[in-house]
């Protein structure tokens, strides 16, 4: 099977930790900014960053709804901390004004885990993560407050859910990306591989 | 202290690991930080897409004006600003002053910049930033003082530049050394590098590091003399992976638009269509200072060892 090409969301965020990511989980990855990029990729990485910068820029450039319809077309979605955000049909805590791509039939709560100083690493056992558990990086982390029926919650951490998957849709409060530990990525690279073929 | 258990329970939650500090640091890329004085100025940098705000009493561009010793800002203002936006907050400690920095973090905010803009508390030792929670940026004009404030536990530098000149000469300076002395380092063999280390005045390990990396092992953002969405784009161009504008916005004629064309002009650095039409009537810029014409005092970067 021929190597897919996934893209990442360059808005603004931790961008590079996720090419790397990907490359090492045998994708091409290249970052992503205008919907002419975007129609070139077989999936997408949303990073981590500022949710509401993310949004905006996303609009002012226009690639709001360009997103919106490779989502609803099926394409392969990963987002993290922010990109969780931004995959939410619905968000609490978040800006009036902000735009989310939706995705997921959940409601996030932003920073729900608090500021900076409460952010923390822990150990996450994930659904369809084989080998262990994962180490979970949480930084001012949003939670999952409910999903609806067709939503698979893979992980929760002190009774919060902060990983699920819709269909080809998936997100984590929590930030692989940082660690040397990829197998969410290759996790979300072979959704791609299936979405492909 | 009690001994960590070597039990095999899973670890508890771990809060202020270099990870955590790092890594915020990291979600902070490619966008701009914005200094505000009141709520009403980082909503404005909210609504506009700044990815934080640093809390201060005055802009560089008034504390040069006003003189005087400048120190942290009032814990009622800083809450204010907390209270305003649900972007991330900064907020500065005099050099070498942890107790302002023992403040700042209990108030919550959610990085600390040891900055050479305030006057200097000490003039031998940084703050021991490792012993926060809370994590740390500090400024730097070359490699060894970058790595001498990782060392200290710094999770982000930015360059020094000169702030509240609006003049971005000094920004350009420091973040080209850095880069240079990187570049430099990638080509010296194992040998070399504790020579290098040495005339560097910085640990091996972190010279060693950045030989392998590199680049840096923490964030680097350009800070000081920000002034126009070209200036943003030149300092990523020149590899900042984001941009601190202090004076340059609320300093400016038509502040919410010029925070918008930077926030822009930052995303698309590397697109100078994009740039040209953030650069559109913007209004007048900040009033700039050539920086040879300062006197020896009043030149901020030299602050800091």
């Amino acid at each position: 099977m021929s190597t897919p090409t996934i893209g990442v969301l360059a808005l603004q965020g931790d961008v590079r930790e996720h090419l790397a990511a990907l490359a090492t989980a045998d994708a091409l990855a290249r970052p992503v900014r205008r919907p002419e990029e975007l129609a070139e990729v077989d999936g997408l990485v949303i990073p981590g960053g500022e949710s509401t910068t993310m949004s905006k820029l996303a609009v002012i450039f226009g690639m709001l709804e360009p997103l919106r319809e490779r989502v609803r077309a099926g394409m392969p979605v990963y987002g993290t901390c922010a990109g969780m955000i931004m995959l939410a049909d619905k968000i609490l805590d978040g800006r009036e004004d902000q735009e989310t791509l939706g995705g997921i039939d959940m409601i996030v709560r932003r920073n729900a885990f608090g500021r900076q100083n409460e952010s923390f690493e822990a150990t996450i056992d994930m659904a369809g993560v084989e080998g262990g558990p994962v180490e979970g990086v949480f930084i001012r982390a949003p939670w999952v407050e409910s999903v609806g029926g067709a939503v698979e919650v893979l992980a929760t951490h002190d009774g919060h859910t902060v990983a699920v998957r819709q269909g080809n849709v998936l997100a984590t409060s929590f930030h692989p990306e940082l660690t040397g530990d990829h197998r969410v990525h290759a996790l979300f690279v072979e959704m791609v591989r299936a979405g492909r073929s | 202290m009690s001994t960590p258990s070597t039990s095999s329970v899973a670890p508890q939650p771990e809060t202020g690991t270099a990870r955590v500090k790092r890594g915020m640091a990291e979600q902070l890329k490619g966008g701009v930080i914005m200094d505000v004085v009141t709520p009403e100025q980082a909503k404005i940098a909210e609504d506009a897409g700044a990815v934080a705000v640093m809390a201060l009493e005055r802009v560089p561009a008034d504390i040069r004006k006003d003189g005087g010793v400048a120190r942290m800002s009032d814990p009622d203002m800083i809450e204010g600003i907390i209270d305003a936006v649900s972007i991330p907050v900064m907020a500065k400690s005099r050099i070498g002053h942890f107790v302002e920095a023992q403040v700042l973090q209990s108030l919550g905010v959610d990085y600390i910049d040891e900055s050479e803009v305030l006057t200097p508390a000490d003039e031998v030792n940084h703050s021991d930033k490792w012993a926060f929670t809370t994590p740390f940026v500090c400024g730097a004009t070359n490699l060894g003082e970058a790595l001498r404030r990782i060392a200290e536990g710094a999770a982000m530098i930015r360059s020094k530049g000169e702030a509240g000149t609006g003049n971005v000469v000094e920004a350009v300076r420091h973040l080209r050394q850095i880069k240079n002395e990187i570049a430099k380092l990638r080509g010296f063999d194992n040998h070399e590098l504790y020579a290098a280390a040495k005339e560097l005045r910085a640990p091996y390990e972190l010279v060693k590091e950045v030989a392998e990396l590199g680049k840096l092992p923490v964030v680097l953002f350009s800070a000081g003399g920000v002034a126009t969405p070209a200036d943003a784009a030149l300092m990523r161009q020149l590899g900042a992976e984001g941009v601190f504008v202090g004076s340059g916005i609320f300093k400016s004629g038509d502040p919410v638009k010029r925070a918008a064309a930077i926030v822009k002009a930052t995303t698309f650095y590397d697109d100078p269509k994009v740039i040209a039409d953030a650069s559109r009537n913007l209004g007048e810029a900040m009033v700039g200072i050539n920086c040879d014409t300062l006197p020896e005092s009043e030149r901020y970067a030299q602050r800091g060892w």
